[in-house]
């Protein structure tokens, strides 16, 4: 029972980082209806820019302050960076192909990867430490032992996930992004600027991957610039999984990808953890295309 | 345009042939350029059955070519010691016999993946083949009887300018004939618009399917090729960056056009020598120029004219 407890915390906070994630594709979804291959690489930034906050800023670690500083500076760097890809990239795709505006996000994505990987102009190759940037200690709860780290993660997921339930249903720019997700035709007949929202929109969700590529990079040693490729993929699947364009779908479904992951580490099945997600892509296609909470829209022709 | 006639098909072996007998007096260099600018315009080709004339997108293309490379490479580097066939028999029979063993098993790979995942769309269509390619790369690695991560070596050299021409000239052929037949207009269909298509009563995923087995075949062929024609092969080499040299060939080539495509494999090929003085840098180029033929020329470099076609509303 102990040892279940123990997996369920674990996979909530691997969960929680994936759920971060998986909104930002599932926005960006929403309002422009193609999937933004270049955000697994946003969230890398992210956790480089983290990195970068306190090897190069020299930004005080260890205490609750510096940690907040460092994930603030991630999210701005990683919403400015959003913006400025959807600006060069994707705006002069407005109303082309899905298949064209694809094959531009990939390069995006191979730019952004290769450009961190150059030695010259970028992070070079090799992984690199992540500094402590919260205080780390183990809290022990019964027989339970929680680490400090994860505590932290669920709990800034959390807050997060509760500030862009307000931003989209409470504030007017969220409307506008839920009208814009309803019909981008009708939304700019009556007056909503799309330009802006869509840009507003890859500001939220390239935020949310930067928090989460620092998140992530508390509990794991190391980064480097592929770290985004894997994780990345398996938030698109629980984007998926919960119905991709639906936003408590998203949540849900990194949770749950986060916890399966965790239990099948635990089995003896745990070298395939990694094809696991993708045999849940797979299954859900197969069996319920628009996701847990999605609708199936029919096609009109 | 009608279908290539068996007579060009016949012309462009025995050209093959000629130009292969006098190899022997080829610079070196020249000739291994050669025969890969050859692989690449089979595995272009064969892309542009899927990605250019039937409209799906798949990115595990390397993949496939791996499943190829490693099948045929095991036959001869395993089975042909053991008949005991003399040299030029091995490469006369035993090497073409495992190139097709080598693309049998990559479309039947291709119809497995194909089977339940062509029933979707566009971009998720892309992330279950970049997935399924990774996996087949994650397998190879922990395959002990193929050397894992540490490579399988020794592969004879059989590939020739026969064998990698005459593969360029079969797949060229095959695919041309295929989209120009009149079964094969439904590939076109199909990527026209699907919907109306089905209407019209073709059996779309079908067609998808066939499109899918049929490009990884030749897939699997030029695997085997460019196992034979290194010596030496590593599941690293066949990762996502591999496919992607593809996608982007047959997308600067123009999607769904023959020539341009051919023109791109050979031109990105020839191309890649003096690149390969930029390191690191030539797959940071090699984004920039997917990013921006996609803004400024979708329909690739050596395409004029372009099919009309009318925007759903």
């Amino acid at each position: 029972m102990t040892e279940f407890l123990q997996q369920i915390i674990n996979g909530l906070s691997l969960g929680a980082i994936y759920a971060l994630i998986a909104l930002g594709y599932t926005m960006v979804y929403g309002v422009l209806r193609f999937i933004n291959f270049a955000h697994s690489d946003v969230f890398m930034v992210g956790a480089f820019v983290g990195w970068a906050a306190v090897e190069k800023l020299h930004i005080p670690t260890g205490t609750i302050g510096g940690g907040l500083l460092v994930l603030v500076t991630a999210m701005a760097v990683c919403a400015a960076l959003g913006m400025l890809i959807e600006k060069l990239a994707y705006k002069p795709l407005r109303g082309r192909s899905t298949l064209t505006v694809l094959i531009t996000a990939i390069g995006v994505s191979l730019l952004i990867q290769n450009v961190a990987q150059n030695q010259r102009i970028g992070f070079g190759p090799n992984p690199k430490p992540f500094p402590e940037v919260f205080p780390v200690r183990q809290i022990h709860l019964g027989e339970l032992t929680l680490s400090s780290n994860q505590l932290i993660v669920i709990a800034v997921a959390a807050i997060l996930l509760g500030a862009l339930y307000w931003i989209v249903h409470r504030t007017r720019i969220g409307t506008a992004m839920r009208a814009l997700s309803f019909n981008s035709t009708a939304a700019s007949l009556v007056g909503i600027n799309n330009n802006a929202v869509i840009s507003f929109t890859f500001a939220l969700g390239s935020a949310l991957a930067g928090a989460g590529g620092v998140l992530y990079a508390m509990n794991y040693p190391s980064i480097d610039p592929l770290m985004g490729t894997l994780p990345g993929l398996k938030a698109f699947v629980a984007a998926v999984l919960g119905g991709i364009g639906n936003l408590p779908g998203a949540a849900l479904g990194g949770l749950l990808i986060g916890l399966i992951e965790t239990f099948v580490s635990g089995t003896r099945f745990s070298t395939y953890r990694d094809a696991i997600a993708f045999a849940i892509l797979i299954l859900i296609l197969m069996f319920r295309p628009a996701g847990l909470l999605g609708k199936l829209k029919a096609e009109k022709v | 345009m009608p279908p290539l006639s068996q007579r060009w098909l016949l012309a462009a072996l025995a050209l093959a042939w000629v130009v292969s007998a006098f190899s022997g007096r080829m610079d070196a260099y020249f000739l291994d350029v050669a025969m890969g600018a050859g692989i690449a315009i089979v595995l272009a080709s064969s892309l542009n059955l899927i990605n250019g004339f039937t409209g799906q997108f798949s990115l595990g293309h390397a993949g496939f070519m791996a499943i190829g490379a490693y099948t045929s490479a095991m036959i001869t580097t395993a089975l042909g010691p053991k008949l005991g066939w003399s040299a030029p028999l091995q490469q006369w029979l035993l090497f073409p016999a495992s190139l097709l063993a080598g693309g049998l098993l990559a479309a039947i790979a291709g119809f497995a993946i194909g089977a339940p995942s062509l029933r979707l769309k566009g971009d998720y269509l892309a992330i279950v083949t970049l997935g399924f390619g990774e996996i087949i790369k994650v397998l190879l690695q922990n395959m002990d009887s193929v050397g894992a991560a540490r490579g399988l070596v020794g592969v004879p050299s059989y590939t020739n300018l026969f064998w990698t021409f005459g593969a360029a000239a079969v797949t060229v052929y095959a695919v041309w004939g295929l989209v120009n037949s009149t079964y094969g207009r439904g590939f076109l269909a199909v990527a026209d618009d699907e919907i109306a298509a089905e209407a019209m009563g073709l059996n779309t995923t079908r067609y998808k399917i066939t499109a899918f087995m049929v490009g990884s075949f030749f897939a699997g062929v030029a695997g085997g090729l460019y196992a034979h024609l290194k010596g030496y092969l590593n599941p690293s080499g066949f990762d996502f960056n591999k496919s992607i040299e593809i996608v982007v060939m047959v997308i600067l080539g123009g999607m769904g056009k023959h020539v341009g495509v051919i023109v791109a494999a050979v031109l990105l090929t020839v191309v890649q020598e003096p690149l390969r003085q930029l390191g690191d840098f030539r797959m940071i180029l090699y984004s920039l120029i997917l990013i921006i033929l996609m803004i400024t020329r979708p329909q690739g470099l050596f395409t004029w004219k372009t099919r009309k076609k009318v925007e759903p509303a």
